[in-house]
């Protein structure tokens, strides 16, 4: 009754094409940005911010360029921690190196750099696919992370051997750093992920989203419609990584503050991966729905049972969080290969004809 | 269902495929071409011409080659002697996409689709090949890329009011029923808009009512929007009907050519088709 789109007619391409053809969807975005721009800032809490708003948002930017890559164009990847650590390493060494340049352009340009080694490891796409592409892609993960151990210069000959975010200024107010205030990160964070989700949205909607979606489904009939697989692939990885690139910068200098190699190891592609599967492959909405759940399983795992009187140590929340999110993924590949946004999407077509059943 | 409901708009063009070659004119001209996977010979030179807006068929027995015929055409094979001549220029290595953008076009014996996208994307697919709007505008979406959309979204209308499909516009291609994954892969060989369409066994496990559509259609896409057409096809009176000309294969090797009813008379193809006793 409340999900009901009689009535919404549709008198030209042009509105057909609108971003929310359903006005409810709508509505329910609007209602959501206002919760993620005014509603949350004003009541969260330090802990809030950095254990879950903040964490949110840069996973789903990561999940979202990795979706881009495997749920879009249908490449398999294992290299979005090693290609997040590019971004990072990029943006540390154009801040220190141009301390005076505007942080959002450092970020744009070290989205460039994880970009081109993205393209550049997914050269081997061009001969092989599905499993032996992501073996391949693995090659990334272990090369790149050696070379932030091995290759002082990148971070600057600490000692220490991790890179320190410093504190970075922007029109007067501090955005990284130690001095940064947890409200300021989260609105910079919250600004370039609706920036980058828009774009990407407008992305796979088009033409060259479609060219994707074909070489996903079927790679031998894309060609024979005219489409220049090489071109599609390389492109693919070329976004993808550099919105992967983006949320790396973001990880280390809006939410962690410090980084070594092994951050970028193995485990956050991982991580990454899961997301994207959970959220739902092909899908932009799934990598938010799929970042909420990951982010938020530990915290809820600590925090619930504390409050139920149940003494729970930090040892066991970990256990229990690997346990339930290995669980998740088998259940997922299992009974919903499409993850959490198909179950919207079943939700909103019930919805629409509700309270019938057909 | 012979008599075939109102005829889509986009067959009031009179030719869609302006290639400069006139009607009747050699559109697709294969010399001497042999073809062969290791010890095994596909193809054993065969010649054969295709001319600008005749339906041409090719049939023969399983095995004949004739798929591999149409690979060999739209540069999914390179064969290993002979050439192609399309719309006069001369060729033997290419890329299939490069293929699509001289305006070759093709279904597959066994459907092709984007299983995960809709008919409206599916056929939309088929017009990349005409949009050209790079990622920055795609990225920005208001504007140019848009009005290309829309552009190209009004001629796949077009495709889909005359396949008669405007019911699953939204449905994924992998939930329709078979005969309709055949039109749906139609329509995305006419939103390339090729000069030569090449059909792979277009009613392959359809029934009768089915294959009468589909025959309209084909004949609808010939006459009305001046697409020449090469099929193969095993349902012999189809094939007798629908083409013009007829190109019979047999173990690589070409052993008739000509009118359907020459064709059909002739001795070795009759003991291709029937056996021959030895």
């Amino acid at each position: 009754m409340l999900y009901r789109v009689a009535g919404q007619f549709k008198t030209s391409y042009e509105a057909d094409y609108a971003l929310f053809p359903v006005r409810q969807d709508a509505w329910l975005l609007a209602f959501i940005l206002l919760l993620a721009f005014v509603v949350f800032p004003m009541t969260a809490n330090e802990f809030v911010f950095r254990a879950l708003l903040i964490p949110v948002l840069i996973y789903s930017l990561a999940a979202l360029g990795l979706n881009i890559l495997t749920g879009y164009a249908g490449q398999l990847s294992l290299g979005t921690g090693a290609f997040m650590g590019v971004g990072a390493y990029a943006c540390y060494k154009l801040v220190t190196i141009f301390p005076e340049m505007n942080f959002v352009i450092a970020l744009a340009i070290s989205g460039l750099f994880s970009a081109t080694v993205g393209m550049a490891f997914g050269l081997p796409s061009l001969r092989i696919k599905g499993f032996y592409l992501a073996i391949a892609t693995l090659a990334a993960q272990f090369f790149l992370v050696w070379l932030f151990q091995k290759w002082a210069w990148l971070y600057n000959y600490n000692t220490s051997g991790a890179i320190q975010v410093p504190n970075i200024d922007m029109f007067g107010v501090t955005v990284a750093g130690p001095n940064a205030t947890a409200i300021v990160q989260y609105y910079f964070v919250l600004a370039i992920v609706c920036a980058i989700t828009f774009l990407a949205i407008n992305i796979t909607r088009g033409r060259i989203g479609r060219i994707w979606k074909s070489v996903r489904d079927m790679d031998i009939a894309a060609e024979l419609v005219g489409i220049n697989l090489m071109k599609a692939k390389l492109m693919a990885f070329f976004v993808s990584s550099y919105i992967v690139g983006i949320a790396g910068a973001l990880f280390v200098f809006l939410w962690r503050g410090a980084a070594e190699a092994a951050l970028f190891d193995i485990p956050l592609s991982f991580r990454v991966l899961f997301i994207a599967i959970i959220g739902g492959l092909g899908s932009i909405l799934g990598n938010y729905l799929g970042a909420i759940l990951i982010v938020a399983l530990p915290v809820i795992l600590s925090t619930v049972p504390r409050a139920f009187g149940l003494p729970i140590s930090p040892s066991m929340v970990e256990h229990l969080n690997i346990m339930v999110v290995g669980a998740l993924i088998i259940t997922f590949l299992i009974v919903e290969p499409h993850g959490l946004a198909r179950y919207w999407a079943i939700i909103r077509e019930k919805l629409i004809i509700w309270p019938f059943p057909h | 269902m012979n008599a075939h409901p109102a005829i889509g708009p986009a067959l009031g063009q009179p030719d869609a495929s302006d290639d400069g070659i006139a009607k009747g004119e050699v559109l697709l001209k294969v010399d001497n071409v042999s073809l062969s996977f290791g010890g095994v010979k596909a193809i054993t030179d065969i010649s054969f011409d295709v001319r600008k807006g005749e339906i041409r068929a090719i049939i023969g027995p399983n095995g004949a080659g004739k798929t591999s015929m149409l690979n060999v055409v739209n540069g999914f094979y390179t064969p290993q002697q002979g050439t192609i001549t399309f719309r006069g220029v001369e060729r033997r290595a290419m890329k299939p996409h490069h293929a699509v953008r001289q305006g070759i076009a093709r279904t597959f014996q066994n459907v092709a689709l984007f299983k995960g996208m809709t008919t409206l994307e599916n056929i939309m697919a088929g017009r990349s090949v005409h949009m050209h709007r790079n990622v920055f505008w795609q990225m920005l979406w208001h504007g140019p890329a848009l009005k290309e959309e829309i552009e190209h979204r009004e001629k796949v209308e077009e495709i889909i009011d005359f396949l008669e499909i405007e019911h699953i516009r939204r449905t994924p291609v992998g939930k329709l029923p078979y005969g309709l994954q055949k039109r749906v892969e139609l329509g995305r060989a006419l939103a390339m808009e090729p000069s030569l369409l090449l059909l792979d066994e277009p009613m392959a496990g359809m029934n009768l009512e089915e294959k009468e559509d589909m025959s309209r259609f084909i004949i609808d896409v010939n006459q009305q929007r001046g697409t020449t057409i090469a099929l193969i096809e095993h349902d012999m009176g189809v094939v007798m009907d629908l083409s013009d000309r007829v190109v019979v294969l047999d173990y690589g090797k070409k052993i008739a050519d000509g009118p359907p009813d020459e064709v059909k008379n002739d001795q070795a193809v009759i003991d291709a088709y029937l056996g021959v006793a030895h």
